[in-house]
């Protein structure tokens, strides 16, 4: 490591780490007062509330019907998460293992709806979705969320397979072993890691994805999200406390995801999924 | 010809299996009819939709509409006002942020604090920035403390309001990207020029910078993308009807107010042909720079 000793040096250093901590005390401070404003009976004007208590997430749990969204939330989220692993981890083991005319074309395809933001394809998506009387179900919010959901499989698991030996797959086959044995017994349990990995992410993407679940749900198959934007937009009708006892409730259903997630991977993989897979190569 | 002979002797699959193309290549296809059927085909079907209007007026009659009444073509305007100086201010602070970060032993704490925005997503940091932005809220509280201000500063249901939840979202996004590059430049050509007696600034300069534009501009264009298509906090946090009248809004509006699918199409090509304008605009900037290996070494 450099180090730089001169005083213009050192300030810019301090400067840089100043608003870096800037930054993330605000973040905290964001989430902390959703929390503290669930717990607290009555804040106006103060440091913190008079009192605390949990009756508001009783109130919200009925109010908002939160068992029922609860429940739709996580059946969808599920659904997402086995439909994507099936399409994505399949589609990948093609990608890293053969090369094909047009593969290039392909991973394009692949790439487009990951770089388009939802809300811009979300909305002709949603009219053909109503328009084959899917949209406002169950199918339909699952079908609007695999669109992101399996190329970011594929390529969060291409270069996993990639770094698999093909000798060992080939020493399979010498044995005998048919394609669908070769990926129970072989390919699957050295895959896993990366197959866990990538499908607690689309699990924390799907269960906080507002866009295309916004644009494509009905009555019955809101998520989480959707009824936390409802909530907020009909602020006024409720009392603050409940809509953010609300919050917290989501908060928790995808934090706990993302803290198992991040013990597989690392965080900037997150955000870094094009770039990840092409520095495989 | 022996290659025509050696053709006629092998099969189609064969020929096939020459060519990459077997039964595992085809594991790839249900993938790929997804995507076409559930990203390419509405997309074409909306480009298609947009152009047969429900109002009277012809093809064009949406895109006609649309930069004919200022209510609708002004939300271009007001959606580049809030992604522009949001993307410009994201790419900025996340360079010296990554610089630094990059040399640090413990960067997992840092990192994952700051996945949380971006994975709570930007309902809960509208509805988390409505208490802490409001008049009452901490942040106000705190400056008043320190007598920075006298009175709370009307942080929401403005244009500032989004503003500083888009950064609070964006900004994440735009390090960790940067972070990924920045890492990926050998620590080595740093050193190299440190030897010769270059100064930090000359490093970066002259040695970090060129190789980092590559990569910088993706993640302008990534964070630009996300940042144009803003639309639960302008709705929570800014003015829905006033300076914060992202074209999203227009564009729910048309599809779920006032069920107007071909319009709604509509506006959403005009989104996706306007975020295309600045992606390429970046791009055609950026070939103008130097490409090639961060990795250093010899030649």
């Amino acid at each position: 490591m450099i180090r730089d000793t001169t005083i213009g040096a050192k300030l810019w250093i301090t400067a840089v780490w100043a608003v870096t901590i800037f930054f993330v005390l605000n973040v905290l401070a964001i989430i902390a007062t959703v929390i503290v404003s669930s717990l607290g009976t009555r804040w106006l004007g103060t440091w913190l509330p008079n009192a605390f208590t949990l009756n508001w997430y009783a109130s919200a749990w009925q109010e908002f019907q939160l068992g029922p969204v609860l429940l739709v939330t996580f059946q969808i989220a599920f659904t997402v998460v086995a439909l994507s692993g099936l399409l994505g981890v399949t589609a990948a083991y093609a990608m890293a293992r053969r090369d094909f005319p047009g593969k290039k074309l392909v991973m394009f395809l692949f790439l487009l709806p990951l770089l388009v933001p939802p809300i811009t394809f979300g909305i002709p998506l949603a009219t053909v979705l109503y328009q084959f009387n899917v949209g406002g179900t169950f199918w339909g919010v699952v079908l609007a969320n695999l669109v992101p959901t399996v190329p970011f499989v594929i390529l969060v698991m291409i270069p996993f397979i990639e770094q698999i030996d093909p000798k060992v797959e080939a020493a399979a086959r010498v044995f005998g072993a048919g394609t669908f044995k070769l990926f129970v017994h072989v390919l699957m349990p050295m895959l896993i890691p990366g197959i866990l990995a990538s499908l607690l992410l689309v699990l924390v993407r799907t269960v906080a994805m507002f866009e295309l679940t916004f644009l494509t749900a009905g009555p019955t198959s809101q998520t989480l999200v959707v009824s936390l934007y409802y909530a907020v937009f009909a602020s006024g009708v409720r009392a603050v406390q409940s809509i953010d006892a609300m919050a917290v409730i989501y908060m928790v259903s995808t934090l706990v995801w993302l803290l198992v997630a991040l013990r597989f991977v690392n965080p900037t993989q997150i955000v870094a999924r094009g770039n990840q897979s092409s520095s495989a190569h | 010809m022996t290659s025509s002979t050696l053709q006629e002797g092998t099969s189609l699959r064969q020929k096939l299996a020459l060519r990459g193309i077997d039964g595992v290549t085809l594991l790839v296809l249900p993938s790929v009819l997804f995507v076409l059927a559930i990203f390419i085909y509405p997309f074409i079907y909306g480009l298609l939709l947009s152009f047969a209007p429900i109002r009277e007026g012809g093809m064009f009659a949406n895109y006609i509409t649309f930069f004919s009444d200022p209510y609708l073509y002004n939300t271009i305007a007001a959606t580049l006002r809030l992604a522009v100086p949001v993307t410009l201010l994201s790419v900025a602070a996340a360079v010296p942020v990554a610089m630094r970060v990059r040399l640090v032993r413990r960067q997992r704490l840092l990192t994952t604090l700051l996945v949380l925005p971006i994975t709570l997503g930007t309902v809960l940091v509208a509805q988390g920035m409505l208490n802490y932005l409001g008049p009452q809220g901490w942040f106000s509280r705190s400056l008043m403390l320190l007598h920075v201000i006298s009175s709370p500063l009307k942080l929401t249901n403005n244009y500032w309001g989004v503003f500083l939840s888009l950064i609070i979202t964006v900004f994440p996004f735009t390090f960790l990207l940067t972070l990924s590059y920045v890492t990926g430049i050998d620590p080595g050509l740093e050193k190299a020029a440190a030897t010769h007696g270059a100064s930090a600034w000359q490093r970066f300069r002259h040695v970090m910078l060129p190789l980092l534009v590559p990569g910088l501009a993706i993640a302008f264009c990534l964070t630009f993308v996300q940042a144009f298509a803003v639309f639960p906090s302008a709705v929570l946090l800014g003015a829905p009807s006033g300076p914060t009248r992202v074209i999203s809004i227009a564009a729910a509006q048309a599809a779920f107010e006032q069920y107007d699918f071909t319009m709604a199409s509509a506006i959403a090509m005009i989104m996706g042909v306007v975020q295309l304008c600045i992606v390429l605009i970046v791009l055609v900037v950026r070939n103008l720079f130097y490409r090639g290996a961060t990795s250093g070494g010899k030649g």
